[in-house]
């Protein structure tokens, strides 16, 4: 490309020509190659890149999902200022845990008692219509989050106090007493306090600090009756 | 007719106070509905006019008009228009509840607190407190009371809160729309000077059903008497926000409307707070009788440790 760079500048400097005079002096030589494909390749490398999933395996596609709501329940167990929850937001990881949490809750006798603990549906529609009205309090008190965002968060945060459920299961199965009240009571109350801090530290930042304790305090009302639905649970 | 800049929620409260302090403003109700005020001074006797300035507090002022004329300007089906009712920040809230907790004879609560920014935060979010104050309360209590029967299995009582949540929802709801239609009504009848929008008196009785929530969670004291004595400082202190506050809207009527007008609010009031007492906590005396399925050695147990 030697001839190529030689500019019409340089004739100018030497000597006053009219403008583009020199252009008929470039050519460009035989010698040079022209390199460079112009063909699109078929590989299989670039039908990846293309980003059809459509062709995939099954079970890559159910990895794929389970693997991310993996991360995030990661991501809610160990609390850090990132943005994963609310990046990427999906809502399979709030429903398995609701459905979890809803199953493990529900009474277990049919013995047709009056009052009795909630119904399967009871804890579903009080933990989707909660989230909902959360995430709708906090639009309309001025917050930045998206709706779905923000069901995302609050369903995620659900996950200790699962934990909390499973393990209070477990320690129902050795019979009850005061000493096992105790320490399901320890328990939910530890898990309580994780989630609480858990979706202030994903949802506080959304809002303006003026009005940042009345978004989080609906928060804390969802999370404490939840844990109350899980501390009186009798089988 | 000085106009200053207003910032957003700051400068409102500064001039409110401002003004507090120059009784002899004229006074101009800001109705929510659209009407164009129509509370001229009226030139009557000043046999009640001192009281009406001080209970109608002195917030009105052009800033204000133009500030409410500006809030409600967004059709009713976007998302801003029902933005304008959470428009308030901590701590106006937090102002709120405290008004609510200490009535000040002669302070209206609408004119001080409220201020023609009503909001529907603090009703809604009362009232969901206050459901699961009383579900989860009550539940506490009765297994409290009953805890040393040997027949007395615990039940979680779920289904309560669904019936204290339409309970409390609708005494929220429906009674200051019906209280709304009734004052409008008389309105139409009698010029008052003081009228509120639908809006305000949702918001006084949310914000006056607050003192029920740390009542509710002292019922869980078993004892009869405690319970009555609750009953009663939460009746009074309740009571006496929202008779303060209607009271001056009924004033200017029939004597015998505005009495009864505001008897019955009081009374719906008492009905609530013993209709909540009555039905989601036991009495504690009653449920020490012995059953007649225990024996009689387990019925001597029991009555002994009543």
């Amino acid at each position: 490309m030697a001839e190529a760079e030689e500019s019409p500048g340089e004739h100018e400097t030497a000597t006053p020509r009219p403008l583009f005079a020199g252009l008929s002096d470039i050519s460009i030589s035989q010698d040079i190659p022209i390199e460079g494909e112009i063909t699109i390749p078929m590989s299989a490398h670039a039908r990846e890149l293309d980003n059809s999933t459509l062709n995939e395996s099954v079970r890559h596609t159910i990895m794929r999902d389970l693997k991310a709501v993996g991360k995030k329940f990661m991501h809610v167990l160990y609390p850090r200022k990132s943005n994963a929850l609310l990046r990427d937001w999906d809502l399979w990881g709030p429903l398995i845990l609701c459905v979890t949490l809803a199953l493990m809750l529900q009474k277990s006798s049919v013995d047709g008692e009056k009052d009795g603990g909630p119904q399967f549906a009871e804890v579903f529609v009080v933990v989707w219509f909660g989230a909902v009205t959360i995430t709708l309090n906090s639009k309309l008190l001025g917050g930045n989050i998206s709706f779905f965002q923000s069901l995302c968060v609050l369903g995620y945060c659900i996950l200790p106090l699962t934990v909390a459920m499973l393990i209070c299961r477990l320690v129902l199965l050795a019979g009850q007493g005061p000493i096992n009240f105790m320490i399901r009571l320890f328990v939910v109350a530890v898990m309580f306090a994780w989630s609480v801090i858990a979706s202030t530290a994903f949802l506080a930042d959304s809002q303006p600090p003026n009005r940042k304790a009345l978004a989080v305090y609906p928060v804390f009302l969802f999370y404490f009756v939840i844990s109350w639905m899980i501390l009186t649970f009798t089988p | 007719m000085g106009m200053q800049e207003l910032q957003p929620g700051q400068e409102f409260g500064d001039g409110a106070t401002l003004l507090a302090a120059n009784p002899d403003a004229t006074t101009i109700n800001i109705e929510d509905t659209g009407e164009t005020s129509k509370h001229q001074p009226r030139p009557r006797g000043s046999s009640g006019r001192e009281e009406d300035e001080e209970l109608l507090g002195n917030n009105d002022s052009d800033e204000t008009e133009l500030l409410a004329g500006q809030k409600k300007s967004s059709p009713f089906w976007t998302f801003e228009y029902y933005q304008t009712f959470f428009d308030v920040d901590t701590h106006q809230v937090f102002d709120r509840i405290k008004g609510s907790l200490l009535p000040v004879p002669g302070k209206n609560f609408v004119r001080l607190y409220v201020r023609s920014n009503p909001d529907l935060y603090g009703p809604f979010w009362i009232c969901a407190t206050l459901v699961f104050a009383i579900a989860i309360s009550g539940n506490l209590s009765n297994f409290l009371i009953h805890l040393g029967e040997k027949t007395y299995h615990y039940v979680p009582e779920f289904q309560k809160v669904s019936i204290a949540a339409t309970i409390i929802y609708a005494y929220a709801w429906l009674v200051p729309l019906a209280l709304w239609g009734f004052l409008m009504w008389r309105n139409s009848k009698v010029m008052n000077i003081v009228s509120y929008s639908f809006l305000e008196i949702v918001c006084v009785y949310g914000y006056s059903l607050f003192i029920y929530i740390p009542t509710a969670v002292l019922w869980i004291i078993p004892q009869r008497v405690v319970r009555w004595v609750l009953v009663m400082i939460a009746l009074g202190i309740s009571g006496s926000v929202l008779a303060m506050t209607f009271w001056p809207a009924v004033r200017e009527d029939n004597r015998r409307v505005a009495l009864a007008t505001i008897v019955t609010i009081v009374l719906l009031h008492v009905l609530l707070s013993v209709g909540c007492l009555a039905y989601f906590f036991d009495a504690p005396e009653m449920d020490h009788l012995p059953t007649t399925t225990a024996t009689p050695n387990q019925t001597v147990v029991a009555a002994k440790s009543s």
